[in-house]
């Protein structure tokens, strides 16, 4: 019976199995091979080589990157610490608040944004009414970090709120007892055991806004294009299949990079807090 | 809550539904402007139900959505249950660590990767066009996958392991054990797993946007090709009925699920 059963467990898995080497690991291995050949199928090099006048690009994007995962960061820890101080039922009503957004298409959510933002648009004809002026604010870098903030922000306050509200309460008021102060406790107790919140947050809003390539195009006016809009360009407009491929690659392995770097990161604070 | 908390709080959610609000305002605008407000009218409404190809793209999606959420459900419930029994070995932890790759890597090389696959297979047999529907089917799955397997072995892990062997000593075939037994205790993961999916796949444009062809364009699809122009209201009427339908899901499910518990704790409370 027992044997039986186990080959069961293999065999109801094996549809996955076999959709997950399919369309999960194949279509990896061909990211690589269109990376490394040419349009008619032989081994080159030059996608690579010509990776280099993508430099500022890629480091254009790694920077607006890491200002909108560090701003979502700041934003987002104290909003997730008010959230978890209330009461259950108004802990769920805002939890679900925070996701609404999420449901709404993001393109338009994006292009919303650009109403508001354009010199036609609403904070504009705010600001001249009450006589400051047009401020000029679509199509430069800000709206673009904006963007990214406002479409990922969901990502950051999810994960950390779910780790503070897992917090063992009786630690925080065995820090009161010995004489901790709000800063220190806030210090050595409840940022130290946020970690993993914050970790995933970070990955969570880092990988999509390195990536992005609508938000650039739209609320950046074209001028401040990121390795996404790259991509998007030499698969949709260029059609220079193997070059696409070849910064896609780039892209997955810097991302996991910053992964790799992240988990050690997290882990040695751990390691600090014992 | 204090005061600063309150100031805030309201900040935050200010930020996270202004593009809302606008949107919503304005899809009621009576000129064609996204930016100045002229007056109140269904107008944009009755001109979004007579556009066909936004009335085929709604079509499209929601066909997508339903068969993509069905297929990754059954595949991925099937996963779950046997991912479940195997052993902690390095082929699970293989096969969970690319379930997660997936959901770690960023959508557009998940996107561009499958595109690849299909124009190659596509030159293989010979199919130039070979995006489309069966395409765009194949990578909305596989995203969905990963989220519907870890909704599931969560609610397998907390079911009893014996369950399955208890109704087998009753007389049941394994088969059978397994759909009366097992199956109504992980069915609250599997419903949240495929409701995630269909979500996911309703929304989906990144991955969406290379893996289909021009003979079936989805809603996200339509809306981008929109924005690429200059977009009247009628895109606004869109989106907030789109909004408003998912708000009135939401709070569907959400009172139903609250039924639910009140049910069950009534016939926990009849037993005891």
């Amino acid at each position: 019976m027992k044997k039986k059963l186990s080959i069961g467990n293999k065999v109801v898995a094996s549809p996955y199995l076999l959709w997950s080497i399919l369309f999960i690991i194949a279509p990896m291995f061909f990211v690589v091979y269109y990376s490394f050949t040419t349009s008619s199928g032989a081994f080159t090099m030059d996608n690579i080589t010509e990776l280099g006048k993508f430099t500022d690009t890629f480091l254009r994007s790694i920077w607006f990157g890491v200002l909108a995962t560090i701003i979502c960061l700041i934003l987002a820890y104290p909003i997730a610490y008010i959230i978890t101080q209330t009461s259950a039922n108004s802990q769920r009503t805002m939890v679900a608040l925070v996701m609404l957004p999420m449901w709404m298409n993001f393109l338009i959510r994006t292009y919303s944004w650009m109403a508001i933002l354009q010199d036609t648009g609403i904070i504009n004809t705010f600001f001249r009414k009450i006589g400051i002026g047009t401020v000029h604010m679509i199509n430069t870098p800000g709206a673009v970090i904006l963007g990214m903030v406002y479409n990922f922000l969901p990502f950051m306050i999810l994960p950390l709120y779910s780790v503070m509200s897992k917090l063992d309460k009786s630690v925080i008021e065995a820090a009161q007892d010995l004489g901790g102060n709000r800063l220190t406790i806030m210090q050595k107790i409840i940022i130290p055991l946020s970690m993993p919140g914050i970790a995933s947050g970070l990955t969570m809003v880092f990988v999509p806004s390195v990536s992005t390539f609508y938000i650039s195009q739209k609320l950046g006016g074209g001028s401040f294009d990121l390795i996404g809009d790259v991509i998007e360009g030499e698969f949709q407009q260029l059609y220079n299949y193997n070059l696409g491929a070849s910064i896609s690659l780039v892209l997955m392995i810097l991302i996991l990079l910053c992964m790799v770097f992240l988990n050690k990161f997290t882990s040695n604070e751990e390691g600090m807090v014992i | 809550m204090k005061i600063p908390s309150k100031v805030y709080t309201f900040l935050i959610f200010l930020f996270l539904y202004a593009p809302i609000i606008v949107m919503i305002v304005f899809s009621f605008n009576s000129s064609n402007s996204t930016g100045l407000l002229a007056g109140f009218s269904f107008k944009w409404y009755s001109v979004l139900v007579g556009e066909k190809d936004i009335m085929q793209a709604l079509y499209n999606t929601l066909i997508l959505a339903i068969s993509s959420a069905l297929i990754s459900t059954v595949i991925g419930t099937a996963a779950a249950v046997g991912i479940d029994k195997w052993k902690k070995n390095w082929l699970r932890s293989s096969v969970m660590g690319v379930t997660n790759i997936p959901m770690m890597n960023p959508e557009i090389v998940t996107g561009i990767s499958m595109m690849l696959l299909f124009v190659f297979m596509g030159k293989l047999i010979g199919k130039e066009e070979i995006l489309g529907f069966e395409t765009i089917l194949i990578a909305h799955v596989t995203f969905n996958l990963p989220y519907v397997i870890l909704s599931v072995l969560p609610k397998l892990r907390q079911t009893d392991s014996f369950l399955a062997e208890a109704a087998q000593d009753l007389g049941c075939t394994p088969i059978k054990a397994f759909f009366k037994a097992v199956l109504p205790a992980i069915s609250s993961g599997i419903v949240t797993g495929m409701i995630m999916a269909f979500t996911l796949s309703l929304d989906d444009f990144i991955i969406s946007n290379f893996t289909t062809g021009p003979d079936f364009q989805t809603l996200p699809l339509a809306i981008f090709a929109m924005t690429k122009k200059r977009v009247k209201p009628d895109m606004y009427a869109l989106s907030t009925f789109i909004f408003v339908s998912i708000l009135v899901l939401l709070i569907l499910t959400n009172v139903a699920q609250a039924r639910g518990e009140v049910k069950k704790n009534k016939i926990a409370k009849g037993d005891a």
